[in-house]
C-alpha cells in the first residue's frame, strides 16, 4: 500500500527543531576543527529556503558592514565571507562582559541545485543577509510528452 | 517538552527576576549575545539583535532593572519550503541590575545593522566631604 503524508505532524517539526538547535548547542563547544576556530563554524547562522526554481538563503549576521559582506557562487556552492569589526572604544575601558565573537568569516553552503549565477541577488537589512538564486535553466526538470503512436 | 526549555533559558537568564506572567504572542524568546564595557563617563551595552530596527526595540528601566526587548520582522520567503535551518526566528529579551551609578537622564540607545548600543552616562560622582576637626 502506497500513502503519502502531505502534512508532517507538529509535534515532529518541533522535534526537529529541538534537535537542529541541540546540534548547534553542542558544535559550540566541540573541539576546534581544522582551522577554523570556535566561533567562526557557527558564524553567521544560515537558513535555507527553496521550492523548485529558487533557493533564497538567510543569514544572521548583525552589526557587519554591508561593505565587508563577500558573496560568491560557483555551481552550486554559496560562499559568504566578511568580516565583523569589533566595536572600538577609547582605550581607557574595562570590559564587564564579551560574548559577541568578532573577526573574518566565512562559510560554504551547498544549494539544492545550480544556480544561474548571474541573477542572485543579495541584500542585507538590519543584520539579516538574504540571497535569492535562481535555478539554472539547464538544470531545471523537462516536461517530455508521451506521444501516442 | 516546553517546560523544560523554559528552564533551560531561565539557568542561563542573568536576572534574577522571576517572569511568571506568561506573554501573550507565541514566539520563541532569545537571549542577545551581549558586551558591557565601561568607560570613566558612561556604560556601553553592545546587543546582536539580527531582524531588528530602532522602532522594533523596547527600553524600560524599573528601579535597577535595565530590561530590553527587541521584536524583530522576519520577512519569510512566500511559498518557499524551509529546508535547513540553523537560527530561530523569535522575539528578543534580556534584563540587568544596574548600579546606582547610572544617571536615568544620560541614557542613549541607537540601533545599526541589526546591533543595539545602549550607552549609560554615570552620574556626576558627588564630591566627597570634607569635615574639619576643631581642637577643642
Amino acid at each position: 500500500m502506497i500513502y503519502r503524508r502531505y502534512s508532517v505532524p507538529s509535534i515532529w517539526q518541533e522535534m526537529d527543531r529541538m534537535q537542529r538547535e541541540m546540534n548547534r548547542v553542542a558544535s559550540a563547544f566541540a573541539p576546534e576543527r581544522g582551522e577554523r576556530s570556535r566561533g567562526t563554524v557557527n558564524f553567521p547562522a544560515l537558513n535555507a529556503w527553496t521550492d523548485d526554481d529558487v533557493e533564497v538563503i538567510t543569514a544572521e549576521m548583525p552589526g557587519v558592514d554591508p561593505k565587508d559582506i563577500e558573496v560568491n557562487v560557483v555551481g552550486d556552492v554559496l560562499t559568504i565571507s566578511g568580516k565583523r569589526s569589533p566595536e572600538d572604544p577609547d582605550a581607557e575601558v574595562q570590559y564587564h562582559r564579551r560574548e559577541r565573537v568578532c573577526g573574518e568569516f566565512s562559510r560554504s553552503i551547498q544549494l539544492a541545485f545550480p544556480v544561474d549565477s548571474e541573477h542572485v541577488v543579495a541584500g542585507y537589512e538590519n543584520g539579516v543577509l538574504r540571497i535569492e538564486l535562481p535555478r539554472a535553466e539547464a538544470d531545471k526538470p523537462r516536461k517530455i510528452s508521451v506521444k501516442t503512436a | 517538552m516546553s517546560d523544560e526549555m523554559k528552564s533551560i533559558e531561565v539557568k542561563t537568564d542573568q536576572n534574577e527576576m522571576e517572569e511568571k506572567t506568561e506573554r501573550i504572542r507565541d514566539r520563541r524568546v532569545y537571549m542577545p549575545r551581549t558586551d558591557i564595557y565601561e568607560s570613566a563617563d558612561e556604560l556601553v551595552l553592545v546587543m546582536d539583535m539580527p531582524g531588528v530596527s530602532e522602532s522594533d526595540v523596547d527600553i524600560v528601566l524599573e528601579k535597577n532593572v535595565l530590561t530590553i526587548k527587541g521584536f524583530p520582522v522576519f520577512d519569510r520567503p512566500e511559498k518557499l519550503n524551509l529546508a535547513y535551518a540553523e537560527y530561530g526566528e523569535g522575539d528578543y529579551q534580556r534584563s540587568f541590575a544596574l548600579s546606582d551609578e547610572v544617571d536615568r537622564g544620560k541614557i542613549e540607545a541607537r540601533v545599526k545593522n541589526g546591533v543595539l548600543y545602549l550607552h549609560l552616562g554615570k552620574a556626576e560622582q558627588k564630591k566627597p566631604q570634607k569635615i574639619a576637626v576643631k581642637a577643642g
